[in-house]
């Protein structure tokens, strides 16, 4: 199981959060403007990389707030977990 | 039970007309099904580590073809049929056995969704029947039909032409018949570039044994897609996400079937030397390391326990994981990529052990006509711009 720090509430127990997929995919500042392709590419394109991966996570069972990690997805360890509001350490 | 000659090693010739990366199942059956059904047979295939050491060797081998919409039926029945008819094509005895899988519904919703695709089945010329708790404790004595289980058995579908085969002499059964056919088959060779013409276009791969030029090709690569994609420019609707499975240790034959229930995850076989073979969800996070976490494994014990109270006394033996693939709709991309000479199979995440004939079939097709197998051209990377998804989360029971 992995330990996760939370920003708010510090290191806890991976069940008691939710994984969120990747981190960072602003919501299209001009909707009407997109087109289908520039669509597909907002709702299901996504990095899959190996290695550091910027993600979310939610922390459902225990102060309910959403924040940003990088993690390593070659070794699933945590580089680092930061608030929404804040960039990567 | 005919004897088995292995494959050749073969060493990497410079150029061939189709170059498949990836020597999983999905990759030797299409190089099987281009010699034999198209008559390619310069052909290689390039595995990065030993043959069929990624998801192939790692599946819990359920076979099944009950899935909800058409577009899915179509290419799990075509591959149903293929297994029905594989020991005779390939001359192998590949343990196919079609013991009949159980879907257990659990709650109301459960019991509504699995009677519709039993009639969706139907309609699709799939096997399925519909049994009642009192049906499922007579064709599986050993699950508890209790009405005070927390997750009580309400009912369950039947595929009884769904079964299991044994993963590892399947591909080593493609792998040898397409070596025979002159297929080349080399391993420890990573592909760590393509190589680029005129327009972009894909002629070949790098690989750490050396460049091998190929007029087309062909990614079979699983949870590795996404990588080898990126190597191109190309994103994928792709998450590759650890999946795990265990064995108990050694037990008489209890469980004759198979039995899968999605709404507390567990699907379990037992295997013919007497392990029991049990499977969970994904890892619900991104992952590359082969494992993931422990309370995957002890949720899905609970929920075997529940079911199966015999099961409290058996032992663990091992568990393991593999990198699946998934896409946002849960089906798999087989297709052309959008870059002219490379093409894709990939996307089938938990499920795609039970596709392993037809995916061969359909890709090999799509490969050397150039144009998309009938079977395969709902699956296309395009439906994510056209919207036409193909939703099978749930609607295809769980999705092993
Ligand atoms: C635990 C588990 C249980 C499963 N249970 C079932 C089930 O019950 N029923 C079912 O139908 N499906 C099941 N699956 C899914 C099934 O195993 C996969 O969908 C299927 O095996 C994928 O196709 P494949 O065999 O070609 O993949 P793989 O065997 O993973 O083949 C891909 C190959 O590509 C190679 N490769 C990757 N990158 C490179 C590179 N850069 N260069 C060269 N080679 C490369 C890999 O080494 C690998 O050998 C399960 C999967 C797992 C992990
Ligand atoms: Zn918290």
């Amino acid at each position: 199981m992995l330990l996760i720090r939370c920003p708010w509430c510090g290191p806890r127990d991976e069940i008691e959060f939710r994984y969120g997929g990747q981190a960072h995919i602003a919501y299209p500042a001009d909707p009407d403007a997109l087109s289908d392709a520039d669509w597909a590419d907002f709702l299901f394109m996504r990095d899959n990389p190996r290695g550091p991966f910027r993600e979310r996570w939610y922390h459902v069972h225990g102060c309910r707030r959403w924040f940003n990690a990088v993690r390593d997805t070659s070794t699933h360890r945590f580089v680092a977990t930061y608030r929404i509001d804040e960039e990567p350490v | 039970m005919c004897a088995v000659r292995y494959w050749r090693a073969a060493e990497p010739k410079t150029t061939y007309e189709v170059v498949i990366v990836g020597g999983g199942g999905h990759g030797l059956a299409t190089a099987y099904s281009l010699a034999k059904r198209h008559g390619i047979t310069d052909v290689c295939v390039v595995e990065k580590g030993w043959l069929a050491g990624g998801n192939m060797a790692r599946n819990t081998t359920i076979i099944r073809s009950n899935y909800l919409w058409e577009e899915s039926a179509a290419i799990y029945e075509h591959s149903l049929k293929l297994w029905e008819g594989l020991e005779e094509e390939l001359g192998v005895d590949v343990e196919f056995s079609p013991r009949g899988v159980l879907n257990l519904a659990h709650d109301l919703g459960e019991v509504r969704s699995s009677m519709r695709r039993v009639h969706a089945n139907r309609l699709n010329g799939v096997d399925a029947e519909w049994l009642t708790p009192e049906d499922v404790a007579a064709f599986c004595p050993l699950i508890n039909i209790s009405p005070s289980l927390r997750y009580p058995v309400l009912g369950a579908t039947l595929q009884r032409r769904g079964g299991t085969a044994r993963h590892d002499k399947v591909a080593w059964a493609y792998a040898t018949r397409a070596s025979e056919l002159g297929v080349d088959i080399v391993e420890h060779a990573e592909v760590t570039g393509f190589l680029r013409g005129p327009g972009g276009r894909v002629e070949g791969v790098s690989t750490s044994r050396g460049e091998i030029r190929g007029a087309k090709v062909a990614l079979a690569a699983a949870g590795h897609t996404s990588e080898l994609a990126a190597m191109v420019g190309l994103r994928l609707p792709l998450q590759s996400h650890p999946l795990q499975a265990l064995v108990s240790a050694l037990y008489e034959p209890i469980l004759d079937c198979v039995v899968m229930s999605n709404k507390v995850h567990v699907y379990v076989s037992q295997a013919d030397k007497g392990e029991l073979v049990m499977g969970a969800g994904i890892d619900a996070y991104n992952g590359y390391a082969q494992r993931g976490s422990f309370h995957v494994i002890e949720e899905q014990l609970a929920a075997a326990v529940e079911l199966f109270a015999i099961f409290a006394h058996a032992k663990l033996l091992r568990t393991w994981g593999g990198i699946v693939d998934v896409c946002p709709d849960a089906s798999p991309i087989v297709g052309w990529s959008g870059i002219d000479g490379l093409f894709l199979n990939c996307g089938w995440g938990t499920g795609g052990f039970k596709a392993t004939p037809a995916a061969g079939w359909a890709y090999a097709e799509t490969i050397a006509t150039g144009e998309p197998s009938e079977l395969v051209r709902p699956f296309s990377l395009e439906r994510f711009t056209t919207g036409a998804l193909i939703d099978e989360h749930g609607a295809a029971a769980v999705a092993h």
